[in-house]
């Protein structure tokens, strides 16, 4: 897939980034002119993705989350969000709907949410070293980037 | 993140505006659940017209206040869900459990 643009963002785990987050990767989206919705569900699956980060990966601790936003031919937008955190033990039993280790203040929802509002939700992660999350949506029949 | 709430008999509106994320949850359920033990409603609606942005860390807030409102022998529903936040609760099936209307209520 050929690379028509990129944007990297870096910022420690406080919860007041993750609305950040959302706008960041909103404005740098825009260029793709997507529709409300499709905007919507890219806040969406973002706002999951960093928020595992800030409450599951670094749980006691101030860390770095790293996101690496792309657009790639034919119109793809691909959001990555990595942290060094605590990993995953059991990735495919994380994504089932439902299954959380946050308790009462989560749902178990983040993962369901980000596949059913993104095309394609790649997970990797190893325990003690961090989590990879790299999402990737297609954007219908807009004009191209130039 | 801002809470407006309008008791009108047994029924107590609960009026949410803003970006519901992680971020602002815990305070906003802390502030609910005041308004819900001092008034000890029937009818709790929680109304979401001018909720712009919410993820699954709202679910988990919704459920709370459901459950609240269970123990309490009341009901609990959710009127006005702009587009985004309905994607989200349709995403996580709560609809199942929790009346939730996108539209304007009666
Ligand atoms: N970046 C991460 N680092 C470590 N563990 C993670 C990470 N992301 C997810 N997890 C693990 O996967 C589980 C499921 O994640 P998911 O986002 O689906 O639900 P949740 O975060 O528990 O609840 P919700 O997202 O509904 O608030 C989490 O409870 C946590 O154990
Ligand atoms: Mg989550």
């Amino acid at each position: 897939m050929k690379e028509l643009n990129s944007m990297r963002l870096e910022f420690p785990s406080r919860s007041a980034n993750e609305g950040f987050a959302r706008a960041a990767v909103a404005a740098f989206a825009s260029q793709l002119d997507m529709t409300l919705t499709e905007l919507g569900d890219v806040k969406t699956a973002v706002s999951e993705a960093v928020t595992n980060c800030i409450v599951h990966a670094y749980p006691d601790m101030i860390g770095t989350v790293h996101m690496r936003v792309r657009i790639v031919d034919p119109e793809t937008l691909e959001i990555q969000v990595k942290d060094k955190g605590r990993g995953i033990e059991d990735v495919e039993r994380a994504r089932e709907p439902l299954f959380t280790t946050g308790g009462e203040d989560r749902s178990g929802m983040g993962f369901t949410i980000m596949e059913s509002f993104m095309d394609e939700v790649k997970v990797r992660s190893k325990p003690g070293v961090g989590t990879a999350v790299t999402m990737r949506k297609k954007i219908e029949k807009r004009r191209p980037v130039r | 993140m801002k809470l407006t709430s309008t008791q009108n008999g047994g029924k107590l509106t609960l009026a949410i505006a803003g970006e519901l994320d992680h971020h602002e949850a815990r305070a906003l359920c802390v502030e609910m659940e005041e308004r819900i033990e001092e008034v000890l409603p029937r009818d709790c609606v929680l109304d979401l017209k001018e909720l712009r942005f919410m993820d699954s860390s709202g679910i988990a807030v919704i459920l709370k206040v459901y459950k609240h409102m269970n123990a309490l022998g009341g009901r609990l529903t959710v009127r006005n869900v702009p587009d985004q936040p309905l994607r989200v609760l349709d995403a996580s099936g709560i609809d199942r459990m929790i009346e939730i209307t996108a539209g304007e209520p009666d």
